[in-house]
């Protein structure tokens, strides 16, 4: 939500290909997300979603097409990502508050000089109400929940401001009662803003998601309701049973 | 113990050896709670060790060449700070292979003090101090050097802290927000490369990581954030080195060991207790 927005498309891979070490992880991988979208990147795990993230954050570069975010090269337009990483990458004893966790969305362009302004401490107070976590504050991030530690990580991806909300597997470790809620939570902020979240979990395609991109070395993305069994199988490669309950003739699309 | 408040007032190497304690008590306590919170005290003991190639060096300058400032004080900030940057740059570049750059920095660090203090003429008594430090031979200019060493680490570790931390936290997240990730995690290794040297006139190269992270793993049972941890780390660290200092006096034994001794005791006693409540943390 700054003051002028690109008006092209957040992110744009055009041909991208990737490879560790002389293997390739994506291959010829096209994908537009414009503003507003709603977007689920699923795919098997070593499919190359974390790999996808990782080019669109501008962490690691292409080996082949270009990586655009708000028309520059990532690197130079990332501070418009609010971004959540995995839980598990991050150390559950560290000694920090919640407050301080949300604070450190404030670092970066404009910050003040050594302490954080009171306009930081209220924005990061906002950002805690709206993942309803303000009576949490200084409660310490060893004592959180699995669900409160997800939503103490979204409020310091919001407490910037972005454009682009990306999230890396938001709902590992959480039941399915703070999943939904989640959900919802995201559905709200996807009124303002672009909304990519990684997950290697389909149950998390719910009917929020406008789209979903499947990853497997190859990336297909498709409406929501075109998802099928055997885009499942295709996906995964092996059969994945499935409850079809618009089995109709035409809708079935399958990979290659 | 009262004979050791009394000695106080009569011997300046007493009072001097206090000081020292308490001095170094800051950079440790502020150092050290980043140290074990980033989970990185092995890379300070690898920066602890290699300062003996650095001490070694320059006292074979002195007295080989005769250059006089090339004090042992020296080669040891120079060797800290070259095994910090080796060690950082290692660590950001080329993650899988850091714990053996640290194993090799830490290694040669000693053999490069080993092969110089061998080829040093004269009896060799400072090998020993090195290793397992001697406070009680603090000079008044040791500690000028000391204090001024100690404020700059304070005032670094301190301006830098909002950036420290979250550096510490999560790397990534940092330099997605466009920090400037390395050079941050390169001057945090360097002041914790500083403050080692600050402990080597302590406790010796051997003990080092022991007074740098045991303060610290013992406050952190009883804060919930870090400044807490550094507040109290350091007063567990003032504790630790005057008690220790204090408590060896008396029977004539080494200063340092019997610092080790109390502080290792005390972590023991609350990692202990706290093991035995089911893992929980004294806060309130």
């Amino acid at each position: 939500m700054s003051e002028t927005r690109f008006s092209g498309p957040v992110v744009e891979l055009k041909h991208v290909s990737f490879a560790y070490h002389g293997i390739p992880v994506l291959e010829d991988v096209s994908l537009t997300v414009d503003h507003r979208d709603f977007l689920s990147v699923v795919g098997p795990n070593g499919g190359g979603k974390t790999t996808i993230l990782k080019l669109i954050l501008g962490l690691i570069k292409p080996t082949g097409g270009t990586v655009r975010l708000f028309g520059a090269p990532p690197e130079k337009a990332r501070h418009k990502i609010g971004y959540m990483p995995q839980y598990t990458s991050l150390d559950p004893l560290f000694p920090v508050s919640v407050l301080d966790v949300v604070l450190m969305g404030r670092l970066g362009r404009g910050m003040s000089f050594w302490r954080y302004s009171r306009t930081d401490r209220r924005r990061a107070e906002e950002a805690l109400e709206r993942v309803e976590l303000a009576s949490l504050r200084d409660r310490p991030f060893f004592q959180l929940s699995g669900g409160q530690f997800q939503r103490v990580l979204l409020a310091r991806a919001l407490v910037s401001d972005p454009d682009l909300l990306l999230l890396d597997e938001p709902t590992s470790n959480v039941d399915a009662a703070i999943e939904t809620g989640l959900y919802e939570l995201l559905h709200r902020l996807n009124e303002k803003l672009t909304v990519i979240l990684v997950t290697h979990d389909l149950g998390f395609v719910s009917h929020y998601v406008d789209r979903v991109a499947c990853v497997n070395r190859r990336l297909l993305t498709h409406p929501t309701c075109e998802i099928t069994g055997e885009m499942i199988s295709a996906i995964y490669g092996s059969p994945v049973q499935m409850i079809r309950h618009d089995d109709r003739e035409g809708t079935g699309i399958s990979h290659d | 113990m009262t004979e050791f408040i009394g000695d106080l007032a009569s011997f300046s190497f007493l009072r001097y050896a206090l000081l020292a304690g308490v001095l170094v008590s800051f950079a440790c306590g502020i150092m050290g709670s980043y140290v074990v919170a980033r989970r990185i005290s092995y890379i300070a003991g690898a920066i602890a060790h290699s300062v003996l190639g650095g001490m070694g060096a320059a006292r074979y300058g002195e007295v080989v060449f005769g250059i006089s400032w090339l004090h042992p004080l020296l080669g040891a900030i120079v060797a800290a700070l070259l095994s910090a940057l080796v060690i950082g740059l290692v660590s950001l570049r080329a993650r899988e292979r850091e714990d053996t750059v640290i194993g090799a920095v830490w290694a040669i660090g000693m053999a490069v003090g080993i092969l110089f203090i061998f080829k040093t003429p004269g009896y060799n008594e400072n090998l020993m101090s090195y290793l397992f430090g001697n406070i009680l031979m603090v000079s008044r200019e040791d500690l000028w050097l000391t204090a001024g060493l100690n404020l700059l680490i304070l005032v670094t570790g301190l301006v830098f802290y909002r950036q420290f931390l979250a550096v510490c936290f999560d790397e990534e997240f940092v330099l997605l927000r466009g920090l400037k990730v390395q050079a941050y995690y390169l001057l945090l290794l360097c002041l914790i490369a500083l403050t080692v040297v600050l402990l080597v006139s302590v406790v010796g190269i051997i003990m080092v990581i022991a007074l740098l992270t045991l303060p610290a793993a013992t406050a952190s049972y009883f804060s919930r954030r870090l400044w807490q941890m550094m507040g109290l780390s350091v007063i567990f660290s003032v504790l630790f080195t005057t008690g220790g200092l204090a408590l060896s006096y008396t029977p004539g034994l080494p200063a340092g060991a019997t610092i080790i001794i109390f502080a290792g005791v005390v972590y023991l006693l609350v990692a202990g207790i706290s093991f035995a409540l089911g893992g929980r943390r004294f806060i309130a």
